[in-house]
């Protein structure tokens, strides 16, 4: 870079050691207070430097909380939503990028607008049709007289089964992959990739599905891995709808369980900040645990993904 | 949009491809928008029985209480005051990286680790470190007594709140920014240093106007993302309190929809919520097509 005066230069370190403790010391001040009795925790000022019960804090946090089952839980949800996400949104972004058909961008837009809208600016709608996750379908179907023409032509009506979402995996999970976050990376890459690559395949005689399978998404391999970081970390990190769709302690995910340590007078109980520090840093260590190993995957997604 | 030359012509495999998203999106985005549409134009009898068309009664309701302003002034507030914050953080790191001295790699890499933390988990830590009686600033109350409690004093809360939002989105915008400004030419920048412009002035003639794309996208993101992000961390560190001073337009909307079980009052102010955002995404969009056709 331009202008390497000692000055300069000690000013530049100065500045970026001065937002790494920024950014590092509320991280750092959890993972103290963690460490702390009660006793020590709650004097002012607090010790800048870790303690002796470390362990035992933690213990007591993971068993208090009964973050096991919790931890489980936010694993099979996050998990749920990255698996889906990366399977659903491969094909739906094969389906508008590889196919000439007219409706194509009429869904193209119909899954675009859905950047618009943050599951949490949408919350009191979309808990609605939780209670039957098959309702619009249904109500659609009635409306456009399918039902009524197969009962016409079989006899048979056709009523959708109730799917209710509350208290169950499905409903932690399929709301979030419907986004158009993942199908536009993956549009991103395709549009990337060469046409004559297509033209062999199909001078070979290759079919789409065998397109796909066997060339396209073994090419995509990065492009999922920076979809299943971002995923991971999003879905894991969820808090308000898991907060609505479940009632039942038995599918409590590790955020939520964030709200019940909260110490304070509220709950007429000591502040067990030593306790409740210790339960913020398990609950947040998976999502960073990622982002520290695979951040080179994280940021090329979060980059790409907005161009 | 931009096509394929080569393409496949199945149709109803192009179709069975793309439902599972169509049915996922339908259901739970287009009807649950629709619902709120509806919702928000009709009333729930107090005894049960069918919805009654109610027309703009429930936004007259609204729009007519001053708490909800209360709620719209304080999230206004909020997303500016700690998108300016993270914005203006971001941008000092991404530029101060972006010189490239010995060990900058290692900044580049910590300093995202922030964007990582779940909203609540950062309501919850710095609930603990502003905390009035124990933890990191309550030594302000030993300096000057009583000078410092979120619990009461609805100043004290809100800059708590943006506090937490603004350390959380810090690292979202220097990756952005850094990304923009290493996009700019090498060549660019030294020929403005030849010409005498200094550091300062490079940075504001030179590479803020080249990455203002970047700018105006990250000022929309922000916003969203502080109403996304307004939830887990009031819920945890204020619960809205004191007196209202944090009572943010997502809690409210929860807190009038779930725990009050008003479900018309909270239709009608998602639905002016959801205008919002659409609105500022729109804006977002014509800025993105420029920066398209910039590059």
């Amino acid at each position: 870079m331009i202008e390497r005066t000692p000055l300069l230069n000690f000013a530049t370190h100065a500045i970026l050691v001065v937002g790494l403790v920024i950014l590092l010391l509320p991280l750092w001040i959890v993972f103290v207070a963690s460490t702390h009795d009660f006793r020590t925790v709650n004097t002012v000022p607090m010790p800048l430097w870790p303690g002796s019960h470390m362990v035992e804090n933690y213990v007591t946090a993971w068993t208090q909380s009964g973050f096991g089952p919790k931890m489980l839980n936010s694993l099979v949800m996050a998990i749920g939503v990255t698996t889906g996400k990366i399977a659903i949104a491969a094909l739906s972004a094969y389906s508008i990028v590889y196919f000439r058909y007219r409706l194509r961008m009429v869904f193209f837009w119909l899954v675009f607008i859905t950047l618009m809208l943050p599951l949490e600016v949408r919350i009191v709608p979309t808990y609605a049709v939780a209670a039957n996750a098959f309702r619009p379908l249904q109500v659609v179907l009635d409306v456009f007289g399918m039902s009524w023409l197969l009962e016409a032509v079989t006899g048979l009506r056709l009523v959708l089964p109730e799917w209710s979402l509350l208290n169950s995996y499905s409903g932690l999970i399929l709301p979030l992959i419907a986004t158009a976050t993942g199908t536009f990376l993956y549009r991103q890459f395709f549009l990337t990739v060469p046409d004559e690559l297509l033209e062999a395949a199909k001078m070979d005689g290759t079919g789409p599905l065998r397109f796909l399978f066997d060339i396209l998404l073994p090419l995509s391999k990065t492009n999922m891995a920076a979809l299943a970081t971002i995923m991971f970390v999003y879905s894991w990190n969820q808090y308000l709808w898991p907060l609505l769709i479940v009632t039942d302690p038995a599918y409590g995910t590790a955020v939520m369980q964030l709200q019940r340590i909260v110490p304070g007078p509220l709950f007429g109980e000591p502040p067990r900040w030593h306790i409740a520090m210790a339960g913020t840093l398990i609950v947040m260590l998976p999502p960073l645990l990622v982002v520290v190993f695979m951040q080179r995957w994280f940021v090329r997604g979060l980059i790409n993904q907005d161009k | 949009m931009s096509g394929k030359r080569v393409t496949f012509k199945n149709f109803w495999l192009a179709i069975l491809l793309i439902l599972p998203q169509l049915f996922l999106v339908f259901t739970f985005f287009y009807w649950p928008a629709g619902e709120a549409l509806y919702w928000a134009f009709t009333l729930e009898p107090p005894f049960g029985g069918e919805q009654q068309w109610v027309g703009w009664q429930n936004f007259e309701t609204v729009f007519a209480d001053p708490l909800y302003w209360n709620s719209v002034k304080r999230s206004l507030l909020f997303a500016f005051s700690s998108t300016a914050l993270a914005m203006g953080i971001g941008l000092l790191l991404a530029s101060f990286v972006d010189r490239q001295l010995a060990g900058y790699k290692v900044y580049r890499f910590i300093y995202f680790w922030p964007y990582a933390v779940a909203a609540p988990a950062v309501g919850l830590a710095f609930r603990f470190i502003f905390a009035p009686d124990a933890g990191f600033v309550s030594v302000i109350n030993v300096w000057f007594p009583g000078l410092w409690n979120p619990a009461l004093d609805g100043f004290d809360a809100m800059v708590l709140i943006v506090l937490a939002n603004a350390w959380s989105m810090v690292a979202y915008n220097f990756i952005f920014f850094l990304a923009g400004l290493q996009s700019i030419p090498r060549s660019l920048v030294e020929a403005g240093a030849m010409d005498g412009a200094g550091a300062v002035r490079r940075m504001r003639d030179l590479q803020l106007p080249l990455i203002a794309p970047t700018f105006f996208f990250l000022i929309v993101i922000n916003i969203t993302d502080s109403f996304v992000n307004s939830f887990g961390i009031v819920d945890i560190t204020t619960g809205g309190g004191p007196a209202r001073a944090t009572d943010l337009m997502v809690f409210k909307i929860y807190s009038d929809g779930f725990k009050g079980k008003d479900y018309s009052l909270a239709a009608a102010q998602s639905l002016v919520l959801m205008l919002m955002v659409c609105a500022l995404t729109f804006i977002q969009f014509r800025f993105v097509e420029r920066r398209v056709h910039y590059s």
